[in-house]
C-alpha cells in the first residue's frame, strides 16, 4: 500500500530531475537538445520536433493524469466495490479517432520538411565524400573549387584517448583537413564509400547521409553562418568507427576564394614529377607520414599489428618477401578483410614510399627501394 | 471473461508421481512436461540475462568517462554485437516462451503442449546456440562485431566468430519456430470446452499472434544470415555491389524480419500486462475486444514499417513518405492499448503488490518508448537521430521496461502458482523500485545524448557527451545489481516461505487459478468445462 505514495514521491523525484536538467541546457555540458542549427532546415527539424514533444507532453499528462488519480482515488479500501464496466463504444471510437486526427496534424509539417531536405537540385558546389576505414576523403567535383581533394584524418593523438595526457577541447572531433565550404551557397554531397558501410552526419546541419559501397547517394545543406560545425561517421564501421569525424568550416565568400587559390597551388607544389627518382631517406620520411594516416589505425605505429586480425608488419613475410607481393597486396587489397585495396585511394608515389617504410622500419632491414615507377608494373 | 467450473481439485493430486520418468539430469534432458520445459526457458533466459547483463556493464564501463582505459575498440564492437544478440534471442524470446510453457495448457485448460518431444527438442537447442555465441569471443579474430543488425559489407570482414554467430541463428531462429509452431497448434487445438477463442485470457491471443509472426519471419532471418554466409565464403555476391549485388538488400531483408521481431519480443507481454491490471484493479479488462483487435492489427502491420530503420541509407522520397505513414499508423493501436489499461484501473479497488507496480511501471514506461518511437517514425526528425543514442534510449524503453518488466510483472504474479510459495513482497518491491530509478538514471539521459549528436556504437567520446555518459553508467550498475534481488527472491521462494493457496490474488481470472499451487506435474488430464 505504502507503494503507491512512495511512487508518487518518486514520480515527482524524476520530474524534478528532469525538470532540473532542462535547467542546465544553457551550460553546454549538459546540453539536452540538438545542436545549434546552422541551417534553415535544422531550424525546421529543430521546431518539428519541439512540436513533437509538446503534443506528446500533453497527450502523456493527459492520460497518466487520469491513470495516477485512479491510484490515489480507487485503491482498495474497507466497503470500496470495484465499479464492473468492461467496455464502452463510443470511448473506444472516440480514442480510436482522435489520436488519428492528432497524427494527421503532426505529418504533415513533416512531410513539407521531408520533400524540403531531399531537394538537392540547384547546388552551388558538389563534393564528393568517400568513407574509407577510417577516415573521410573528399573531392570537390563541381563549382568552385573543382579538383580539389584531400584525405581528413583524426588528428586526436594517440596519447589523448590513451590518457596518458590532458584531452583536447574538441577531442575526437578534431581532423588534419578540415573541409572548407562558402557560407550561404548550397552545397551538396554525394557519399559513397570505399569498404563498408559509413554515414556523413553533421548534427548542426540536419544531414546524415548513409556513404554505401559502390552507389552514390546525395544530401545537401546551405549554412547559414560561418563557424566550424563537427560531426562523426554514425554507421558501425568497424574498429575505429568512432574515430572518423567530420568538421566543416563554412566561411565566407572571400575567404573560400583564398582557401581555393591556396589548395590548387599546393596541389600543383604537391604533385609528383613521375620520372622522378627518389632516394631511400625521402622514401622513409613520406613513407612514414603515408603509414601514420593510413595503416597505423590496424598495423599500429610500431608495426605490431593487433593480431590475429591485424597482422604484425614487422617481421612479416610479406613485408621481408619479394618486392612483388608486398607491392601486389598493398595495391589490391585482400578481400575478405579490412585490408583495402590502396591502389584507388594513393598515389604511386605514396604507395611507393610506405612500402619502402614497412620494408625498412622496425626490425625489417631488407634495404630495398620500390620506386613510384615500379607500382604500376606490378599491380594487378 | 471466462467462468470456469471445474470437477473437484483432488483429481490432480492422483496423478503427481514421478515413478514413470527418470530421475536426476535424466529427468530434464527426457522430459516433455510443459510444466518442467518451461522451468528450463525460464532458468536458460535469466542466465543469459545475466550473461547479457555482464556485456552491457562492460560496455557502460568504457564509456564511463572518456579515453580509452577498460577495452580496445573491437573488443567493445564484439561486446555490443553479442550483448544484443543474447538480449533478444536468448534472453527475452525464450523468457516469454517460458512464460508460454507453463501458463498457456493451465489457461486454456489442456494437459500439455501438443508437441511434447519438439518442446524439448526446442528447448535443448538453445544451449548449443548459447555456447556457440559465448565461445565465439575466444577464437582468433574474436566475436561478431558488426553489431546486431549485421549489416554487410562489415560482416564479410570478419574472422570465424561471424560464421559462429550465423549458425547460432539458425539455431535459435529453429528452436523459435519450433516453439511457435507448437504454442500455435496448442491455443488452436487443445482449448477446453467452451473455452472460445474471445474467451481466452489475453495472454493466450498475445502468443497466438506473436506465434504467426515468429513463424512468418525467422525464416527470412535465416535467409539474410545464409545469404551473408555464402557472400563471405561461396563466392556469392548478394550484398557486394563489385558483383552486381546491394549492401542495403541486406538491410531490407533483415528489417522485414526485424520490425516484427521487436514487435515479437513486446506483444506477450502485453496479454501478461493486461491480465495483472486487471487482477489488482479487481475489474474485468476493459475492451477485451478492442484489445484483440489492436494486438492483431500491430501484427499485421508490423510488416508493412521495415524501411523507417533505414531512413537514412537513401530511400526515395516516396518510400521515404510511405514509411513515415505507415508507421505512424502503429501509435492508433498501441494508444489503444494504454487507454484500455487506464480505463481498466479507473474505478476499480487497486492495490499495489509488486506484479501491479512492474504492470504500471511498463505502461508508464513503455508510452515514453512509444513517444520517442513517434518522433523517430518521422522521417525528417529521424535524420538527426538515426544512428544516436536516442536510438538507442528508445529501443531500451521497449524492450527494458518494456518487455523485462512485464516479464518481471508475470514472474511475480505465477510464481505462487509455480512454486507453492509467496515470494517476499517487500523485497519484491524493493527490486521494483530500485529497477525503475536506476532504469530511468541509465537510459532517459541517453535521449539527450542522442539529440547532442552522439551516435550509438562507438567506444569513446567528446568531451561535452562526459556527464551524461557518467549518469548513465552509474545508473547501468545499480539497474545490473538491482537483478541479484529477483534471483535471490526466487531461489528463496522455490525453497520455502508462506504457502500460497491455488488462487494468492483475489482479483485474478483464470483456469489455472483453479488448479492448485504449487500446480501438480499434471494438470487438466480431465478438461475443465467453460460456460
Amino acid at each position: 500500500m505504502s507503494g503507491s505514495t512512495q511512487k508518487l514521491g518518486v514520480s515527482r523525484l524524476f520530474a524534478g530531475l528532469v525538470l532540473g536538467l532542462l535547467a542546465y541546457s544553457a551550460n553546454a555540458a549538459y546540453q539536452v537538445n540538438f545542436q545549434e542549427p546552422a541551417t534553415k532546415l535544422a531550424h525546421t527539424v529543430y521546431d518539428l520536433h519541439m512540436m513533437m514533444m509538446y503534443i506528446c507532453g500533453v497527450i502523456f499528462v493527459g492520460v497518466f493524469g487520469v491513470m495516477f488519480y485512479s491510484i490515489v482515488k480507487h485503491r482498495k479500501a474497507p466497503g470500496r466495490e470495484s465499479a464492473a464496466f468492461h467496455e464502452n463504444t463510443t470511448v473506444e471510437i472516440l480514442w480510436t479517432v482522435i489520436p488519428t486526427i492528432i497524427l494527421l496534424v503532426m505529418v504533415w509539417p513533416v512531410t513539407k520538411a521531408l520533400v524540403s531536405m531531399r531537394d538537392a537540385t540547384g547546388a552551388d558546389i558538389t563534393i564528393k565524400a568517400t568513407g574509407y576505414q577510417w577516415k573521410w576523403g573528399y573531392d570537390y567535383i563541381k563549382g568552385e573549387g573543382e579538383g580539389i581533394k584531400f584525405k581528413s584524418v583524426l588528428s586526436t593523438p594517440r596519447e589523448q584517448i590513451d590518457g596518458n595526457v590532458p584531452k583536447g577541447e574538441h577531442y575526437l572531433l578534431e581532423v588534419d583537413n578540415h573541409l572548407v565550404v562558402p557560407v550561404g551557397k548550397k552545397v551538396r554531397i554525394l557519399t559513397t564509400a570505399e569498404d563498408v558501410i559509413h554515414s556523413w552526419f553533421v548534427p548542426a546541419f540536419a544531414v546524415k547521409q548513409d556513404a554505401v559501397p559502390g552507389f552514390i547517394r546525395d544530401t545537401s545543406f546551405r549554412a547559414e553562418r560561418e563557424g566550424t560545425f563537427r560531426g562523426q561517421c554514425a554507421e558501425l564501421c568497424g574498429k575505429d568507427h568512432g574515430f572518423m569525424p567530420i568538421v566543416v568550416d563554412v566561411v565566407s565568400q572571400e575567404k573560400y576564394s583564398a582557401w581555393v587559390a591556396e589548395q590548387k597551388a599546393k596541389m600543383a607544389a604537391a604533385a609528383d614529377d613521375p620520372a622522378k627518382v627518389w632516394t631511400l631517406p625521402e622514401l622513409m620520411a613520406r613513407g612514414e607520414a603515408v603509414y601514420l594516416q593510413n595503416c597505423a589505425a590496424c598495423h599500429q605505429p610500431t608495426g605490431k599489428g593487433l593480431p590475429p586480425a591485424f597482422p604484425a608488419l614487422d617481421g612479416s613475410k610479406i613485408a621481408t618477401g619479394p618486392k612483388e607481393g608486398h607491392i601486389g597486396l598493398v595495391v589490391n587489397g585482400k578481400p575478405g578483410t579490412a585490408m583495402a585495396a590502396f591502389g584507388k585511394q594513393l598515389s604511386d608515389a605514396e604507395i611507393a614510399s610506405v612500402i619502402t617504410y614497412e620494408r625498412n622500419a622496425w626490425g625489417n632491414k631488407m634495404g630495398d627501394i620500390v620506386q613510384p615507377a615500379e607500382i604500376k608494373s606490378h599491380a594487378k | 471473461m471466462n467462468t470456469a467450473t471445474t470437477t473437484a481439485h483432488g483429481n490432480f493430486s492422483a496423478h503427481d508421481d514421478h515413478g514413470h520418468e527418470p530421475g536426476g539430469i535424466m529427468r530434464w534432458i527426457t522430459t516433455t512436461n510443459h510444466k518442467d520445459i518451461g522451468s528450463m526457458y525460464l532458468w536458460f533466459s535469466f542466465a543469459m540475462f545475466l550473461v547479457g547483463g555482464c556485456m552491457a556493464l562492460t560496455i557502460r564501463s568504457e564509456l564511463f568517462q572518456p579515453g580509452l582505459q577498460i577495452v580496445q575498440p573491437e573488443f567493445f564492437n564484439q561486446m555490443t554485437t553479442l550483448h544484443g544478440l543474447i538480449m533478444v534471442f536468448g534472453a527475452i524470446m525464450p523468457a516469454f516462451v517460458g512464460f508460454a510453457n507453463w501458463m498457456l495448457p493451465l489457461q486454456i485448460g489442456a494437459s500439455d503442449m501438443a508437441f511434447g518431444r519438439m518442446n524439448n527438442l526446442s528447448f535443448w537447442m538453445l544451449p548449443p546456440a548459447a555456447l556457440l555465441l559465448t565461445t565465439s569471443l575466444f577464437v582468433p579474430g574474436g566475436a561478431a562485431a558488426a553489431g546486431w543488425t549485421l549489416y554487410p559489407p562489415l560482416t564479410i570482414q570478419q574472422g570465424m566468430g561471424m560464421d559462429m554467430a550465423i549458425f547460432a541463428i539458425h539455431i535459435l531462429g529453429i528452436s523459435s519456430i519450433m516453439g511457435s509452431i507448437n504454442i500455435a497448434t496448442t491455443i488452436m487445438n487443445l482449448r477446453a470446452p467452451g473455452m472460445t477463442l474471445m474467451k481466452m485470457p489475453l495472454f493466450c491471443w498475445t502468443w497466438l499472434v506473436t506465434a504467426f509472426l515468429v513463424i512468418a519471419v525467422m525464416p527470412i532471418l535465416a535467409g539474410a544470415v545464409t545469404m551473408t554466409l555464402t557472400d563471405r565464403h561461396f563466392g556469392t555476391s548478394f550484398f557486394n555491389a563489385a558483383g552486381g549485388g546491394d549492401p542495403v538488400l541486406f538491410q531490407h531483408i533483415f528489417w522485414f524480419f526485424g520490425h516484427p521481431e521487436v514487435y515479437i519480443v513486446i506483444i506477450p507481454g502485453f496479454g501478461i500486462i493486461s491480465q495483472v491490471i486487471s487482477t489488482f484493479s479487481r475489474k474485468p479488462l476493459f475492451g477485451y475486444a478492442s484489445m484483440v483487435y489492436a494486438v492483431a492489427a500491430i501484427g499485421v502491420l508490423s510488416f508493412t514499417v521495415w524501411a523507417h530503420h533505414m531512413y537514412t541509407t537513401g530511400l526515395p522520397l516516396t518510400a521515404q513518405l510511405y514509411f513515415m505513414y505507415a508507421t505512424m499508423f502503429i501509435a492508433v493501436p498501441t494508444g489503444v492499448k494504454i487507454f484500455n489499461w487506464t480505463a481498466t484501473m479507473w474505478g476499480g479497488s487497486l492495490t499495489f503488490e509488486t506484479p501491479m507496480l512492474f504492470a504500471i511501471g511498463f505502461i508508464f514506461l513503455f508510452t515514453i518508448g512509444g513517444f520517442s518511437g513517434l518522433v523517430l517514425a518521422m522521417a525528417a526528425v529521424d535524420v538527426q537521430m538515426q544512428d544516436t543514442y536516442y536510438v538507442v534510449a528508445h529501443f531500451h524503453y521497449t524492450m527494458v521496461a518494456g518487455a523485462l518488466f512485464s516479464a518481471f510483472a508475470g514472474a511475480y504474479y505465477w510464481l505462487p502458482k509455480w512454486t507453492g510459495h509467496m515470494y517476499n513482497e517487500t523485497m519484491g518491491k524493493v527490486h521494483f523500485w530500485c529497477s525503475f530509478v536506476f532504469f530511468n538514471m541509465t537510459f532517459f539521459v541517453q535521449h539527450f545524448l542522442g539529440l547532442a549528436g552522439m551516435p550509438r556504437r562507438i567506444p569513446d567520446y567528446a568531451l561535452q557527451f562526459a556527464d551524461f555518459n557518467k549518469i548513465s553508467t552509474l545508473g547501468a550498475f545499480g539497474f545490473g545489481l538491482s537483478q541479484l534481488l529477483f534471483l535471490y527472491n526466487v531461489i528463496v521462494c522455490i525453497r520455502g516461505g508462506e504457502k500460497a493457496p491455488a488462487k494468492p490474488w483475489d482479483g485474478a481470472e483464470g483456469l489455472e487459478w483453479d488448479v492448485p499451487s504449487p500446480a501438480p506435474h499434471h494438470t487438466w488430464e480431465v478438461q475443465p468445462v467453460v460456460k
